[in-house]
Order: structure tokens, then sequence, then C-alpha cells
């Protein structure tokens, strides 16, 4: 037997709309993403990227073909199995989407006690350590509000990262940033994720974040138009 | 705070950091549900003092069964009844005793000329064993024609004549073209039923309401013989007397029908019913809107930790949190405020407006209760947090 991938999608179709308005938004997708790996999605505006993403962070529902996350299929999967997949993942948006009434280290907390909450003090211990690495040790009773946006991204980076998630769906994470502080994220997803072993798919325009990538995938028109591994693999 | 919320909850207090961050829309729902709460004390309050004072003149009185007519409202608003009915009932087995009771209106000019009506009671003064100790002592003094015991309370009067009286002094005043005599107080509190109270012989009574004879009073009062059940003697009473025109009711079982006639016949009890609705809908509303406003303006919070995988039962959590908060927080200062108007009004009106322990719990319940179904409604908005929508 093939050896088992953390992301399979096979024969993947996507629809928006209903009647005269249905577009189809993905063809026939295959793919398969190695455990570990760091894979970035590229393409034009309205390619797909992120209905790719959504569909495999099982935040959309898949209407037809398969996608199988972590050994569990998606299609036809209920509520409960797909919450608790969920908690296998960490999700950084394009906006931050930080809690604005929650401390920076309050919002990390977030995604710890979504595992549940028997031990406090080891989860403050350990958003803390977390916000440390990204190197905002000396922000962690600060508001969002008080935070600049490459600040607030490392704490969205942080809060995905703390429960040692399986895989990182990440959409335009610099988008919003300039390109000190997006390269400055993307590098800590990167080094995080190795020293994880973690799955990082990651939607970016950013060039010069291409070159940290193991593989290299571009959509057109909601099809795979080239699936390459980058000139100089780090 | 939120350390404390955080040990009770077992988790962060998002929805007290989430209110308590929006500092203007905090106070606008603690003060929305602190209204409510003061518009329900305060129906509950006047209603409260409309019941005491129904029930209130039951305190003067000792009887285990009241006969009255059926075309009676309550003790103090009744028909007359043939005295010959106490005969009959002193015929049944168990009446110990039985003394007629007779109740009036007297109107009263005070000196700076306005007029107010003094509910009266004449009794046998005989029988004392009829009344509450407390005016049981002054029957002798009643014995004197034309003598009275004047409530304290009497709305009007000049506080020297009701402290002149309690040291033993006399007031003589004029009603109903006869002289009466005040020769002490007493302290009935029936502040909604008439301006004041006096307690008089029956002579004294007949002579006053020269309209009214001894052979017809409003009430007859019966006790029973030691160790007789005063329903066993009320089910023979209802046998033995013709049952037209005729009401046969244990003292309590009085009183109480008294209160519901009140509190459902009553413009007054209605419209404090009202008043309580209202309260509690402009609470219901407040709140609702707070706590809906507030989910809308975090769906995206809320969609992102859907994202992250914590589900339904979390975000009810939050707002009932949120509801929780509100009710506690808008309480207290109602409260408060409450049982200073409370003050207030009774010093104003005089009525016996009183804050106790088990309405301030009612209230405190019925706020967690509506704040808490607003919470409810309110979370039908979540299903609007699609963490698709988040790329
Ligand atoms: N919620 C939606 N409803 C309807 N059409 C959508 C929706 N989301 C995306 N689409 C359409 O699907 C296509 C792919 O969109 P998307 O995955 O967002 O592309 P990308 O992220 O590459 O810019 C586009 O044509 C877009 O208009
Ligand atoms: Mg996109």
């Amino acid at each position: 037997m093939a050896e088992s991938f953390p992301i399979e999608a096979s024969g993947l179709n996507h629809f928006f709309g209903e009647g005269e308005a249905r577009k189809q938004a993905i063809f026939d997708l295959n793919l398969n993403i190695e455990r570990g790996s760091l894979t970035i999605l590229m393409g034009p505006s309205g390619s797909g990227k992120t209905t790719v993403l959504t569909l495999m962070g099982c935040l959309r529902e898949v209407q037809d073909g398969s996608v199988r996350l972590l050994g569990q299929e998606l299609n036809g999967a209920n509520e409960a199995q797909l919450v608790s997949l969920r908690r296998r993942l960490g999700f950084i948006f394009q906006a931050h989407n930080l809690h604005e009434s929650l401390t920076a280290a309050q919002n990390v907390l977030m995604g710890l006690q979504v595992h549940g909450n028997a031990n406090p003090a080891k989860q403050r211990a350990a958003a803390d350590h977390v916000l440390d690495l990204v190197g905002l040790a000396d922000r962690r009773t600060y508001l969002p509000g008080n935070l600049s946006g490459g600040q607030k991204q490392r704490v969205a980076v942080a809060r995905a990262l703390v429960s040692n998630p399986d895989i990182v769906f990440a959409d335009e994470p610099t988008a919003a940033l300039d390109k000190e502080s997006g390269h400055t994220v993307v590098q800590m997803l990167k080094t995080l994720g190795q020293t994880r072993q973690t799955t990082t798919v990651m939607v970016t325009h950013d060039n010069r974040i291409l070159e940290m990538a193991d593989r290299i995938i571009t959509l057109e028109d909601g099809r795979v138009v080239s699936d390459r591994v980058p000139k100089t693999t780090p | 705070m939120s350390r404390l919320l955080t040990y009770l909850f077992g988790r962060l207090p998002i929805g007290w950091l989430q209110l308590s961050h929006n500092k203007a829309r905090l106070v606008a729902a603690v003060s929305g549900v602190s209204f409510a709460t003061l518009l329900v004390f305060m129906q509950l309050g006047i209603m409260g003092a409309l019941n005491s004072s129904t029930v209130a003149p039951y305190g003067l009185l000792s009887a285990d069964i009241v006969i009255s007519s059926e075309e009676g409202n309550t003790l103090t608003d009744a028909g007359e009844i043939a005295r010959a009915r106490m005969f009959q009932a002193l015929g049944v087995p168990g009446v110990a005793d039985a003394t007629p009771l007779y109740i009036g209106n007297l109107p009263f000019t005070l000196d700076n000329g306005s007029t107010v009506s003094l509910l009266s009671f004449g009794f046998d003064v005989s029988q004392p064993e009829f009344v509450s100790p407390s005016i049981a002592a002054s029957f002798a003094s009643l014995t004197i024609e034309n003598t009275v015991i004047l409530d304290r309370d009497t709305r009007g009067m000049p506080a020297s004549v009701i402290d002149a009286l309690m040291a033993g002094g006399r007031y003589e005043f004029e009603a109903n073209g006869n002289t009466l005599v005040a020769v002490g107080t007493m302290n009935i509190g029936g502040g909604f039923l008439a301006d004041g109270m006096l307690a008089m012989s029956d002579q004294t009574f007949l002579r006053s309401f020269p309209a009214r004879t001894s052979s017809a009073p409003n009430h007859i009062l019966l006790n029973v013989d030691d160790g007789v059940s005063v329903d066993t003697v009320v089910e023979r009473l209802r046998d033995a007397l013709p049952s037209a025109n005729v009401k046969v009711l244990a003292a309590d079982a009085s009183a109480q029908a008294d209160l519901d006639f009140m509190s459902s016949e009553r413009p007054t009890g209605i419209i404090f019913g009202f008043g309580v609705f209202m309260g509690i809908l402009v609470g219901l509303v407040i709140v609702y809107q707070v706590l809906s406003t507030d989910v809308a303006d975090h769906l995206g919070e809320y969609a992102t930790f859907k994202a992250m995988g914590y589900g339904q039962p979390f975000f009810l959590g939050i707002v009932f949190e949120e509801a929780i908060v509100l009710a506690v927080f808008g309480f207290i200062p109602g409260l408060i405020v409450s049982i200073g108007l409370y003050a207030g009004l009774r010093a104003v009106t005089g009525l016996p407006v009183e804050m106790d322990a088990s309405r301030a719990i009612l209230v405190f319940l019925g706020t967690l209760t509506a704040c808490t179904i607003s919470g409810a409604i309110a979370t039908r908005r979540l299903a609007a947090a699609d963490p698709a929508d988040l790329f």
C-alpha cells in the first residue's frame, strides 16, 4: 500500500451558485501533499486558491469528488467529525482575525483551550512560550488594538501553531503586511513548521517567499497548470 | 474579575471580556437592565403595598371564620348580612362563639378644610376575644359613648394629635354630625384602603351611621371550639345556612379571596400587573438588542473560533455568559435605587412599600430568566458566522 498523505484530493470539483448562476470553480483536482512539507498555491485572482484551501481545511462542504484529510474522508463527513478535525488544523487568515477584547496571550490561549482546559497553568506557559518564539514575549498583555499589523499577524501565527497542529493552512498571510514583516512571519511559519513536522499549505503572491517552498502549485481557472519544485531548494 | 470568571468557567471569560471591552455598550446595557429591574420593583412594591393594605384589617381581627354577604367584594367593601345568621351559626356544632362586625366609611373634615374618609370598624366591645390583643386592651375605654381609637397613619392628621394621643391624651372631633373622642391609637397600615381608620363600639358605630341598623352587620365573625377543624366547621355552616346570599370562609381564605379580587378585578391590580409586564418587556428588548448587536459585531471572531474547532456549545456559552453578566450587573443598581425609592414613597405617601428578601430574590431570578431568554434568541444570529467566508 502506498504511503498515506496528510492531504489527498482526487476528482475534486466545486460549484458556486444555483441553477442558471451555477458556476464551476474547481475542475477535477487531484493532489497529494506530503507530511512536513511547505506547499505554496499560486495563481491569478479568482483561480480557485481560496476555494481549494477552504475545501481541504474543512471550512467548506465537499460537493463532488474526494478529500481525505489525516485519513478521514471529508465528503459526507458530519459536523462533529469536521469540528474534531478542525482542532488538528491551524489557520492563518489574510486578516489576522484576532479577538479585539483578548490580549495577545489570551488570543493564543484560545488555540489551546479548544482542546479542553484541564491544565490552565501549563496552557498559559505554552502560550507564553510560542509568543516568545514569534518574538512577542514583551507584548503578551497587549490588546490587538495596540499591536502593529506585523505583530498581530505573528500573534495569529502563534495561535495557529500553539496546539501543534498536523496541518497549517495560510491564505495570503502576508498580504496586509509590509515586505519585511511579511517575510518575518513566513520565516517563522517555515521554521516552526519544520521543527514540529507540520504540513503547511500557503496561498501567496509574494515572490520572495517562493524559494522557501518545497513545492509550488499554480492554479488557473480552477485547474492545476503547473506543479514544480522551486529552483533553489533551501 | 476576569480571573475570578476564568476560575468559575474553567475557560477565558470571552463574554465578559467582550462586554467590558466596549464600555459604552456595557454601560447602556447595564443601565437598561437596571431600569427594567427598577420598573418591576416599583410596580411590585406598589402592588405589595396594595396587597398588604387589603389584608391589613385582618390584623385587627382574631377570628377563625368570617360569614359575609355574597354581594360584598372584600372585608372592607362588604354587603350587609342579617344578624339572624349569627344565631343560626351559634347552633352549629363546633362553633364556640360569634360576634357581628360593622364597617363603614366616615367622612371627616380636617382643620385645613379637606375631607378624608375614615374606615370605621364597630365591634361588640364585650367580646374582646375577637380582636387582636393590641386593641383588645383598649376595649374598656370604648364602652364609653362616642369614644374611638384612631389609626396612627391617618392622612392629614397633624403629628401633634397622634403624639398627644400616644401620650395618653384625648382628641375631640366632629364627624357626620356627631362628636367623637379619640382615646387611643392603633397601627393597622392600610394606606390604600382609606385615609385613616377608626375602631369603636357597635353603639358608637350605629350613632355615627344613622342609616345602619344593629340587625344588619357587614360580617359575622366566628371562633371554633378548641380542637375542632376550622374547615369542618366551615363545611357544616355552609350546610346549615341558606346557600343564597351567604358566604362562609375561613379567615385566611377570606383574606386570600380579597387579594384575588383586588389583583384581578380592580383596575389598580390590573394596571400594576401590566406595569410589571412592561418592565419585563423593556428588559427583554434591551438585552436582546445588546446581545444580538454584540453577536453581529463579533461574527468574524466567532467564525475564526469555528474554524479553530470550537462548537456550538462554546458560542452559546459566550452569549449566556453575557446575559448573566448583564443580569447581575443590572440587577444590583436596580435593587439599590429601588430600596431608596421605596423609602421615599413610604415617606411621601405613608403606604407600606417595603423591600423584602423574597421579592428581591424573585426579581433577580426573573432578571436572570429574562436575560437568558434574550440571549437564547440572540444566539440565532450565530448561524451567520461561517468560517468559509473568512478567507
Ligand atoms: N462564496 C462564493 N460564491 C460564489 N462564487 C464564489 C464564492 N467564492 C469564490 N467564488 C468564485 O470562485 C472562483 C474562485 O474563487 P477563489 O477561490 O476565491 O479564488 P482565489 O482565492 O484564487 O482568488 C472565482 O471565480 C470566484 O468568483
Ligand atoms: Mg483568495
